[in-house]
């Protein structure tokens, strides 16, 4: 799909017309045209550079933590770190961020954390994309009775009170460490991206399920189908490549919500086991100390809040830059 | 007209069903060990027990079970939360005294909120789409990034922290024990929870009020409207806002109707004993009588919102009565 343009900021077809002289007409690849929008936007850039660190620091997360800072997440201070009264202290040269209830060092407890919320987001968002494209796919190609099945359940999931069905379902097999289904679903990572994913795939799915629907009218479809393309290579090698820049934006949008909802779930005390650092799990804890250690839940809020933002910006970014509507 | 509102009927019994088959399968038959045991509470003994087996039909077979559960959802009198199965052994009170003791406060919340955050968000999102990359424009995207950006307990921890802790402006989290409802609102305090709970729904709102409005100001009837000589002023509201807010007010009927169920999260940091801080306590008491009782509660409140929704939808949009 090379669009031919003069311009880089109109994505229609370049002046070719009689009469008109256009000496340079280059052709772009859309990979081109999306880069050329996308690297205008300085937030979205900001966004790319402030993830590419936290990615980093997530990855180093322990290099720093024994080479740098020299103690673990889940190493206690008490003497060191903790007054006469059993309070924290504050932020130092040694403990960057301040320590915590336990004599914990909040900075260490972060990177730590970054991990936990990059993984689980992660792995949510790549769950709940499969079940949004699957479902969107079918939804859309096939039309008819399946279209209507599918439309169906994605508006029962939407009207779902999703939180507290989460809440139920993290802490029914993470509560105890026998977990449930007979021990078939262990507590822990998996566990929280697993029931994150199940509750938010809808979205895409509404979304693919409308592009799928116009693009199945195109005349290189019926071409496809007309040299005897069946079903299953039209929709995998025609309809899928099509659709694949919206559903590259959108999975960027979702994973922020993800983020945030990790970080709910682990605020509320639930589905993480009890030494796996978290961002919402430490703003918890900060909770009950917040006016004497404000540092306590000031990082880990901002850390969060900053990484939510970050991907709300390249997100938004990618999704001017792909949509021609959004001409600057 | 009848035939979209029996359809719509329909569904929301459907959505009810099979809430209430996952609330079941979720909070009585997914977690390890002994249903009985576990609704019976902490300090308990082997005639509580007895008691909750029997009480909640624990001893029957499954599809009795479920009836059991599923009667305390329909809305009649004696049925509606009936203290048999919906009765918590944590506290030894009947559910629904417990959810109705706790409603007002949660409404409180939830109404306050919304007040809010359509007051801030429509406004924003009308005045942003009227003027495209103005100052105003640039500003008010900001301001909906950081909002829906910025998560409720971090958020409603700060906003403590400066305006109770720092400034003394606002009164602090939770209701002192004697204190009635309106003695509680007149103390402000639900001042930082209404601001804390509506930020980002006011950011959202601002974003989709703005979206909406930019499409259907460029739509060609518009241009009609302007070009018959109609008043700037005419065009954006009468004709222009009618069917960019069609969307927003689905939208608000679902939100409303979600956080009428329970702000959890609001809830739990400003310490306000409404029914998602029940909820919450019930999840992780493992009481779960009670929390099937929110989400019996909570279910109800999001038909009727969507029904509400769909009824002032019929008489909003005329394309419905045609279909």
């Amino acid at each position: 799909m090379a669009t031919v343009t003069a311009d880089p900021g109109i994505s229609a077809p370049g002046p070719g017309g009689p009469g008109e002289a256009s000496p340079q007409v280059v052709g772009r690849s859309l990979g081109q045209l999306f880069w050329r929008r996308f690297r205008r936007d300085r937030f979205a850039l900001a966004g790319v550079v402030f993830l590419v660190i936290m990615i980093l620091l997530a990855l180093g997360a322990g290099f720093i933590a024994d080479n740098i800072v020299h103690h673990g997440p889940n190493e206690t201070f008490v003497r060191e770190r903790l007054n006469d009264f059993g309070l924290p202290k504050g932020p130092d040269r040694a403990f960057w961020f301040g320590s915590d209830n336990a004599g914990r060092d909040v900075f260490v407890q972060i990177l730590f954390g970054a991990r936990t919320s990059l993984i689980i987001a992660f792995f949510a968002t790549a769950l709940s994309v499969s079940i949004g494209v699957l479902m969107g796919l079918v939804a859309g190609y096939y039309r008819g009775k399946v279209d209507t099945f599918v439309s169906r359940v994605i508006d029962v999931v939407m009207s779902l009170p999703v939180l507290l069905l989460a809440v139920g379902l993290a802490a029914a097999c993470g509560l105890q460490p026998q977990g449930c289904l007979g021990g078939l679903i262990k507590p822990g990572l998996g566990l929280v991206a697993m029931v994150i994913g199940l509750f938010n795939w809808p979205y895409i799915a509404r979304i693919v399920r409308g592009q799928v629907l116009s693009l199945r009218e195109k005349e290189f479809i019926e071409a496809a189908r007309s040299q005897g393309s069946g079903n299953l290579r039209i929709i995998s090698r025609e309809v899928l490549p099509n659709v694949a820049a919206p559903i590259i934006v959108y999975t960027t949008l979702i994973i922020p919500n993800n983020i945030l909802f990790e970080a709910a779930l682990s605020f509320l005390g639930i589905g993480l086991p009890p030494l796996t650092p978290a961002w919402g799990k430490m703003l918890d804890q900060a909770g009950a100390t917040f006016t004497y250690a404000p540092w306590m839940m000031l990082y880990p809020g901002l850390f969060l809040f900053l990484t939510v933002l970050a991907f709300n910006l390249v997100g938004d970014g990618m999704r001017d830059a792909l949509d021609p509507r959004t001409a600057r | 007209m009848l035939r979209y509102l029996i359809r719509r009927t329909l569904f929301l019994i459907l959505v009810l069903w099979i809430i209430s088959v996952l609330t079941f399968l979720i909070f009585v038959k997914l977690p390890a060990g002994d249903p009985a045991r576990r609704a019976a509470g902490r300090r308990t003994n082997e005639r509580i027990i007895a008691q909750a087996r029997k009480n909640l039909g624990l001893d029957k077979p499954v599809i009795v079970q479920y009836a059991r559960f599923a009667k305390g959802l329909i809305p009649w009198p004696g049925l509606f939360l009936n203290r048999q199965v919906y009765f918590s052994y944590s506290n030894y009170v009947p559910v629904k005294e417990e959810l109705y003791q706790r409603l007002p406060i949660t409404i409180t919340l939830t109404v306050g909120a919304a007040v809010l955050w359509l007051l801030v968000g429509l406004p924003i999102g009308i005045i942003s789409a009227v003027k495209p990359r103005s100052i105003a424009d640039r500003a008010s995207m900001i301001f909906a990034l950081f909002g829906v950006s910025a998560p409720v307990f971090w958020l409603g921890l700060v906003l403590l922290y400066v305006f109770w802790f720092q400034l003394g402006w606002a009164a602090g989290s939770g209701i002192p024990a004697g204190e009635t409802l309106w003695q509680a609102i007149l103390k402000g305090r639900f001042i930082l929870p209404w601001v804390a709970l509506s930020l980002a729904f006011a950011a959202f709102y601002t974003r989709m009020v703005r979206g909406n409005l930019m499409e259907v100001l460029s739509e060609d009837y518009i241009r009609t409207a302007r070009a018959k000589g109609l008043s700037e002023r005419r065009v954006i509201f009468r004709h222009g806002l009618r069917s960019a807010l069609t969307p927003v007010v689905t939208m608000f009927g679902m939100d409303v109707g979600l956080l009428l169920g329970g702000a959890i999260i609001t809830e739990t940091v400003f310490n306000l004993p409404g029914l998602g801080r029940y909820a919450i306590q019930g999840i992780r008491g493992s009481d779960f009588p009670a929390v099937m009782g929110v989400t019996v509660l909570g279910t109800f409140f999001i038909i009727v919102a969507n029904l509400v929704v769909d009824v002032l939808y019929a008489f909003v949009d005329p394309r419905i009565q045609l279909s």
